[in-house]
């Protein structure tokens, strides 16, 4: 793929779009009277759209002038076409700001020829991150993670999205273990994967952390299923550590320790690692162009800011995003960074490792 | 259970909460009047009032919202012939012909009738359903999810009546424009012409208003005549009702099956409506009416429907799974009112299910109730002349085209498939096995793919399996029989247009203007001086080979691109597409070797007398001009301009008159979209100029 010619005809588009209105720009971070879009590049009802519409009202609310905060979904390529259409169409001027996912960061990770967007053409204005748990029916016997060595030769089932979703981070993790897992593709979704789980079609599952205490905990207070790990989460410093979710829950790099009986390393973990990163620490991203004024990205920073401690913020998070914080500033900076900036040798090794494991080539 | 029953009718008999149920109902009602936009542009209505407002009043205005649009979009589906969602699709084939007959009240009223009753019905199911349906729901693995979808396409024998191997031949390339875009098992992409658009599919709502909607439309703008053949309405709101009344019995198992299928996640609503049609078909005993106006062809579908989304309910609220588009509004809007969907639905929270469940059904109460009382004033617009309708049904699809996928490739792909459906139409093709095949090849191939790795051929011996394969054989074995004993020809093949027509040949039309009407096409001259049979010239097969011969084309394209692919992306669609080749090869030979008079052979080109007025491609270009205008100057200025133009030019209308409806309809789409937050397609000049409407 392009990325560079892209970008430069990205850029020169902006600016030309800058100098044929130049009223449209904002002198100062006031959004008295105006409507802000805020496009979702997925359809309605979704867990992006949740989230989208979750924080719309509050950013209504909170930044300057009490703009019209208005979620705009554009659905398509898994998120690409909105994605493409933002690129394509946003001004720097705070107005539209873009939701995006995982499935908008792995494609473009990925080199997706249908990628018309580029990580480095946009600024963060906020983040927000989740978590998954690996659970595995309680018809294998086992009653954590340490019981993996004994089913080593047991054949497990895993129902995948499809080999470039994000469910490509649990079907390295499994290779990583050395788990003997038969993963499945063309499972619509991952509340699909749970279903076929509960009708025993599948015995190894994971869900994000949400869904996870929704929908299996009560699976595992039946004693159907068995919690093996969390994926973790990042540090202050970037570093793998406990989920404060899940903090009875190991994650998957001391299982990794306790299977291999060293410190995690090499190509194979840090490939998972940077696709862990996109995937979950920064699974959505709040964007705006890079040309975005400071003065309105500050302001959306303060916004966000000031209601991460309005009370009815408060009392509807759990539900709607669970126990994640949602970061600004140079936290936010710092998580954008690793999840855009993967390094080219993680990217070269999981292409490698989906064509000879999979038989899957990413040409369009 | 009785005693959580007691609490939700304590729930549910406040004022207040009747009060939000009734708002969310006058909201559904008004958004499901727009075809294409459904519970998706309702919730966005409704978003900024869900904060601060309690659970249960907030919880009511979301289920008054989500149960009528199935009501509502009957409007355009019965009057105009367009699908106003998926779940009207199969009202369309009988109740526009009614509504061409004059009979529009009495059909709306017997729509909302049976919708009513399936709203009803649904939740009184469910009522005692609800504590089984866990364990239930959880049987249909994806083994039994493919036998569904096998069912749901052994109906393509029923509905394509006389013409099987053009009833097959047309759910093939249904199936074959089904795979187009991303492979269910790999992800790789098939069949896209290497266009991006293409790499989602095509998406259904424009699939199902180019197939039907649009071929009508062009139809009657040829003829210039209202829609009502007549110019008047000659059945009322009572006759309708009383057509319930009579088929009570139909009503409610087609409201049983709306409930049960509706409950089955992966499947669902799609269709429902579907599977309701072929039923009454299969099952009624003068099969001559389907297609060209019988009520019961209204009243199946219409109580599935609604139906439906009473059973939608169970995988959304005990797995939080959507069964359909409408359930995962649904569901995004329970999650930000923080009611959690899970097993504890049927034990804890079970008050709170019941409320909802008969929140929707008396939803569809008030729903039903407000549609019966306007189907009179409403039906009235079937009596306009059509050149003063057309203009604004034409940019009303294209409006709902758009909100398919909000790009403008959306109308691009409504003029393609609107011409398939035009030659299906015209060649009687089965539409409705076409659409079935298009609904239905992603879900089959999506859970043979995972039947297959999950039990390989032990799936066959699965009991879940082998009822539906019992049921599916029954089915085609019923169907074979009725076609081999010839008895009663359904007529639900391509032509709905009332005129006599379908008999093909021209042998059964029997309006005279047979054996003349050839001399208007090119190619007739060579042809009229044929032998002649009697009942009118032979039809010239030559326009049909060429039909069949693109199709065979796009089937040998689409063969080929998934050549290219790892197995299981390839397989599905090259044994879809041999199976559809033979089909083309069968008809091909028919039309070549066979009788010239068979009853395979048709062209209502040649059959109708239509041909006399203008041609079909003087219609296709004025809404391909639209598209046009829409892309140049986006969609207000265009429909504004375009619409004054044909006002004037087609209808005659006065400058004045043209102009004042013109500017009244942009501003009236202007409204929608700032007061329903819905868009509307942008041209390169909103792209030059950003504040240009």
């Amino acid at each position: 793929m392009t990325v560079k010619q892209a970008s430069r005809r990205d850029v020169l588009g902006a600016a030309l779009a800058a100098l044929a209105l130049p009223g449209a720009n904002l002198r100062a971070a006031d959004f008295s009277g105006r409507v802000i879009e805020m496009l979702i590049p997925f359809k309605e009802g979704g867990g992006s759209d949740t989230w989208g519409r979750f924080n719309a009202p509050y950013l209504s609310r909170y930044l300057p002038g009490r703009p019209t905060v208005v979620v705009r979904n554009v659905p398509g390529g898994g998120s690409i076409t909105g994605a493409n259409r933002f690129a394509a169409r946003a001004r720097p001027d705070g107005l539209t700001v873009l939701g995006t996912s995982a499935s908008t960061q792995f494609p473009y990770l990925m080199g997706d020829p249908r990628v018309r967007y580029d990580y480095r053409d946009w600024r963060v204005l906020m983040a927000y991150g989740t978590g998954g748990v690996v659970y595995v029916s309680s018809r294998l016997g086992i009653t954590d993670h340490t019981g993996l060595a004994r089913i080593a030769a047991e054949p497990l089932l895993y129902g995948s999205q499809g080999p470039t979703s994000l469910d490509l981070v649990p079907v390295l993790a499994f290779k990583l273990l050395g788990l003997n897992v038969r993963t499945i593709f063309g499972i619509s979704g991952r509340g699909a994967g749970r279903l076929a789980f509960e009708r025993g079609e599948l015995n190894i599952d994971y869900q994000t952390s949400t869904a996870y205490l929704r929908n299996v905990v009560p699976l595992i207070e039946q004693g159907d299923a068995v919690p093996l790990f969390s994926w973790g989460t990042l540090d202050d410093e970037g570093g793998l550590v406990r989920d404060p979710s899940f903090p009875d829950l190991p994650h998957f790099g001391e299982v990794y320790e306790a299977v291999h009986g060293r410190a995690p390393s090499g190509i194979a973990w840090e490939s998972w690692f940077a696709f862990f990163t996109a995937g979950f620490p920064a699974q959505k991203l709040l964007v705006a162009p890079r040309e975005t004024p400071d003065d309105v990205v500050l302001a959306y920073e303060d916004a966000v800011r000031a209601y991460r401690r309005d009370p009815e913020y408060l009392a509807g998070k759990p539900a709607a995003l669970g126990a994640y914080e949602q970061v600004t500033g140079a936290a936010a900076q710092t998580i954008y960074e690793l999840a855009t900036d993967v390094p080219q040798s993680a990217i070269a090794w999981v292409r490698d490792w989906l064509r000879d494991d999979f038989r899957v080539s990413l040409e369009g | 259970m009785l005693e959580a029953l007691t609490a939700a009718i304590a729930n549910l008999a406040t004022v207040e909460h009747v009060l939000f149920l009734g708002v969310g109902v006058v909201l559904g009602l008004t958004v499901g009047v727009f075809p294409g936009l459904g519970g998706i542009a309702g919730l966005s209505l409704l978003m900024p009032f869900l904060y601060g407002m309690d659970t249960v009043s907030a919880l009511a205005m979301l289920i008054g919202l989500v149960a009528v649009i199935p009501t509502s979009d009957t409007f355009t589906s019965v009057l105009m012939g367009i699908p106003g969602s998926s779940a009207s699709q199969a009202t369309v084939l009988d109740g526009f012909p009614l509504s061409q007959q004059g009979e529009a009240a009495r059909a709306l009223a017997a729509a909302f009738g049976a919708s009513l009753c399936g709203g009803l019905v649904g939740a009184l199911i469910l009522t005692f359903f609800v504590q089984i349906a866990r364990p239930l729901i959880l049987t249909f693995g994806s083994a039994e999810l493919f036998m569904l979808a096998v069912l749901g396409l052994s109906m393509v024998g029923v509905l394509s009546g006389s013409g099987l191997w053009k009833g097959l031949a047309a759910a093939g390339l249904g199936m074959t424009i089904g795979s187009i875009g991303a492979a269910p098992a790999t992800g790789e992409f098939r069949i896209t012409f290497g266009i991006d658009y293409l790499y989602d599919g095509l998406p259904l709502v424009v699939v199902g208003i180019g197939l039907f909607a649009f071929p009508e439309i062009i139809d009657l703008l040829r003829k210039g005549r209202p829609i009502a053949s007549g110019g008047r309405l000659t059945g009322s709101w009572a006759n309708g009702l009383r057509d319930l009344v009579r088929h009570w019995a139909l009503c409610l198992r087609c409201s049983a099956l709306g409930t049960i299928i509706g409950a089955i996640p992966g499947l669902g609503g799609t269709v429902v409506d579907w599977i309701a049609y072929g039923h009454v078909v299969q099952v009624a005993k003068d099969k001559s009416g389907f297609g060209k106006g019988d009520i019961r062809g209204v009243l199946a579908p219409e109580s599935a429907n609604n139906a439906k989304e009473g059973g939608g309910l169970m995988p959304t609220l005990l797995f939080g799974i959507p069964g359909s588009g409408a359930m995962a509004v649904f569901l995004g809007g329970m999650v930000l009112l923080g009611i959690e969907a899970g097993p504890a639905m049927v034990s804890s929270d079970l008050d709170l299910t019941y409320t909802i469940v008969w929140s929707l059904a008396l939803a569809n109460v008030l729903g039903a109730g407000l549609c019966i009382v306007l189907a009179r004033p409403i039906a009235r617009l079937t009596t306009l002349p059509f050149n003063y309708l057309a203009p604004f049904m034409i940019v009303a699809i294209s409006f709902a085209a758009f909100q398919a996928t909000r790009d403008l490739m959306d109308l691009a792909a409504l003029l393609g498939v609107g011409a398939i459906g035009v030659v299906l139409k015209r060649f009687a093709w089965s539409r409705p096995a076409f659409l079935i095949g298009f609904v239905l090849a992603p879900q089959a191939e999506g859970y043979l793919n995972l039947a297959a790795q999950f039990y390989g051929w032990q799936m066959l011996l699965r009991p879940g399996v082998l009822i539906i394969l019992a049921i599916t054989v029954v089915s085609v074995f019923l169907g074979a029989r009725q076609v081999r004993r010839g008895a009663a020809t359904v007529a639900v093949d391509s032509d709905v247009s009332g005129d006599g027509a379908v008999g093909g040949a021209g042998a059964a039309s029997g309006d005279g203007a047979v054996g003349g009407t050839g001399a208007a096409s090119g190619a007739a001259a060579i042809r009229a001086t044929g032998a002649a049979n009697g009942s009118g010239s032979p039809v010239d097969p030559r326009p049909q080979l060429a039909f069949v011969a693109v199709t065979a084309g796009m089937v040998v394209y689409a063969v080929a691109s998934s050549l290219q692919r790892s197995p299981l992306a390839w397989m599905f669609p090259v044994i879809i597409g041999i199976a559809t080749l033979l089909a083309c090869l069968a008809i091909g030979g028919l039309l070549v070797f066979g009788a010239p008079d068979g009853k395979l052979n048709f062209d209502a080109e040649q059959a109708s007398g239509t041909a006399a007025g203008s041609t079909i491609s003087a219609q296709f270009a004025w809404i391909a001009g639209f598209v046009a205008a829409t892309a140049l100057a986006g969609f207000v200025i265009a429909s504004a301009l375009w619409l004054a133009l044909f006002l004037r030019l087609r209808a005659e209308a006065g400058i004045v008159r043209a102009l004042l409806l013109a500017a009244a309809a942009s501003l009236g789409f202007l409204a929608v979209e700032s007061l329903l937050v819905v868009e509307l397609p942008r041209g390169l000049v909103q792209v030059w100029w950003g504040s240009v409407p």
